[in-house]
């Protein structure tokens, strides 16, 4: 004899593992949907341009050439933009790094007299700005123009990273461990030489991260900043190759141009996948402090 | 034990009140940050005045003559100005619309896999756009939907339908803006409600499965209300942002063709101000849109702390 628990208990169960698998095959569409246009572009960098052309290449790599990668590889335009943009993105982090922690670490302290002035005029800085013009009016005045410093300086600190950084403090450094120190005679400076630096690491890598990538993204900055070509950052590269169809192949007078076309269709998947393997490759094993660090940023600090 | 006490509570006071003395080497500490704060930020916000001047390149923007409202003006009375505020506003509204909720329930759905590691395989692929920059993000749409090679228009003409130009079409702007969005944020922006899942106590759950709830059930009673704060602030934020929509992204999607949607307040003060320097012009539109943007968050803000307890400040 069933009791009316035990056959609640099993419909119950029924459902849960009809949800379950409606979870999961909804999951399966999802993951296809993101990963398919990405499969795609890796193999048709390397499939012949025709058969894409001719919608023939769905799933395998069909007819396979390497001309694309070999043309890519022979120009220099790439390498320039991607020397240039690991420039950038070494001094800049590393700048905004070390400004940031400067910065964040007496914004929380408890006992520094005016830091809820200082404060409220950084998250004002946040959600307001003197917008588009007058930043660039000033860069331009400073002379900055065409110099690793235009790009680097005006965004030397992110409010939303100095928030997460000032948190981060908060939650991590002990008032007791202060309150020791000071009184073993320790200063302000060597309490944060000495102890807030070693208990820092994974701030140091969310902040890296954070920066790391918006620099390595960057492009409008270089847009405004940049007009001397052979200090483009790879953005400003790839938007020429891939958006302003500028050709990285001379023709010349017995080519098809067709088959010009074509090869271009086919540098353009090669581009793409050399412009974002770096980051893709990269941050599956810093996925954890993306997580640790957009963490701390939803904790109201 | 005596000397132990009076060296804390001697501590305890200097804290208290030997504050700005005593805490010199931290104002040292905080130095940079505020001549980076002045230079690059107040600076800027000052030299916003330039929405009310004539601009003379002699005497600088402090020394221009002040012009009033005359830019505002003709801003408002352009033929230009409710497209773009149309523009901008419908886009944002739009993107809001869409691309607000999936996340919530992308984390919902993530929270409830039972098997740890085809979720941990799940969380790094659908983030993994969102570090894509958004130059190839714009190219990879270049080459999907192209009338020619596109494969969306290559499947749309095996299927015997017509081939779709969804680049220049200005009613295909819209969608191809937000889904790309979707695409690219979807992951990126679960985390932050995956978080706040995983503080939910499971004691809640437990009760629940003894009293008899299928899953559904337990998703709409506990899970939901317990992130319903985190989803607040969220959408404050995403409110507060609505008027900066992505100038990179509409600028580079931008064609001759699409301009009638893809026109939105950030690209025209580009091209109003840095391609034809109308400096003061420009600036006096970012200024309104700036204004608006304030507004907008500080609004949702205190409506938020008026009705629930959750608010940004």
């Amino acid at each position: 004899m069933q009791t009316a628990h035990t056959r609640n208990a099993t419909r119950r169960t029924r459902n849960d593992r009809i949800f379950d698998i409606a979870n999961i095959c909804l999951m399966c569409v999802l993951l296809f949907i993101v990963v398919y246009p990405l499969y795609f572009i890796v193999i048709a960098s390397f499939s012949d341009p025709t058969l894409i052309h001719q919608g023939k290449v769905s799933f395998i790599p069909q007819g396979i050439t390497f001309e694309g990668y070999q043309k890519i590889f022979a120009n220099s335009k790439l390498w320039i933009g991607y020397r240039n943009s690991l420039y950038y993105t070494l001094v800049g982090t590393s700048i905004n790094v070390v400004l940031t922690f400067l910065t964040a670490y007496p914004l929380s302290r408890k006992d520094m007299k005016g830091r809820g002035v200082l404060m409220f005029f950084y998250t004002f800085a946040m959600i307001f700005s003197g917008g588009m013009i007058p930043t660039y009016m000033n860069v331009r005045s400073l002379h900055l123009i065409n110099t690793v410093w235009a790009l680097v300086l005006p965004g030397a600190i992110l409010i939303y990273n100095l928030i997460i950084a000032r948190t981060f403090f908060v939650q991590t450094i002990p008032n007791e461990l202060l309150e020791a120190s000071l009184i073993d005679g320790c200063s302000n400076w060597k309490f944060f030489l000495r102890v807030v630096l070693p208990l820092s690491p994974t701030l140091v890598a969310i902040l890296i991260l954070f920066y790391g990538v918006n620099h390595w993204n960057q492009y409008f900055e270089a847009m405004l900043y940049m007009s001397d070509s052979k200090k483009y950052p790879l953005q400003t590269v790839l938007r020429g190759i891939l958006l302003q169809n500028e050709a990285l192949v001379q023709s010349s007078y017995d080519d098809d141009p067709l088959r010009l076309q074509r090869i271009a269709d086919q540098i353009k998947y090669g581009v793409i996948i050399l412009g974002s393997a770096p980051l893709l490759m990269l941050y599956p094993f810093l996925q954890k402090y993306f997580v640790k660090g957009l963490m701390i940023g939803s904790v109201k600090g | 034990m005596t000397s132990e006490l009076t060296r804390g509570s001697v501590l305890r006071k200097r804290l208290r009140y030997g504050g700005v003395a005593r805490n010199y080497q931290l104002y040292i500490m905080s130095l940079p940050g505020i001549v980076y704060l002045v230079l690059f930020r107040y600076i800027p916000i000052a030299g916003a005045q330039l929405a009310f001047k004539k601009f003379i390149a002699r005497a600088g923007i402090w020394g221009s003559p002040w012009v009033g409202f005359q830019h505002f003006q003709k801003f408002f009375d352009s033929y230009q100005f409710s497209k773009l505020l149309g523009n901008t506003l419908i886009l944002s509204v739009m993107q809001l619309v869409w691309s607000f909720p999936i996340p919530i329930l992308l984390a919902l759905m993530l929270n409830q896999m039972n098997n740890q590691r085809f979720r941990k395989v799940s969380q790094t692929i659908l983030y993994a756009p969102y570090f894509i920059s958004t130059v190839v993000l714009v190219g990879m749409l270049q080459v999907f939907f192209s009338v020619n090679i596109g494969i969306f228009n290559n499947m749309l003409a095996a299927l015997g339908f017509a081939r779709i130009e969804f680049l220049s079409d200005p009613s295909m702007f819209r969608p191809l803006y937000i889904f790309s969005g979707i695409w690219q944020s979807m992951g990126y922006n679960s985390i932050i409600y995956l978080a706040a899942l995983t503080s939910v106590s499971p004691d809640l759950h437990e009760a629940a499965v003894v009293d008899g709830a299928t899953k559904a059930q337990r998703i709409l009673h506990i899970d939901l209300p317990s992130i319903l704060p985190t989803v607040v602030i969220m959408l404050i934020l995403s409110v507060g942002r609505m008027m900066t929509i992505g100038f990179e992204k509409a600028y580079l999607m931008q064609n001759a063709r699409n301009l009638g949607t893809a026109e939105i307040i950030s690209t025209f003060v580009y091209k109003i101000g840095i391609q034809q320097a109308q400096y003061e012009y420009a600036t006096a539109i970012d200024l309104f849109n700036s204004i608006i943007n304030l507004l907008l968050m500080t609004s949702v803000n205190y409506m938020a702390r008026r009705v629930g307890e959750t608010s940004l400040w």
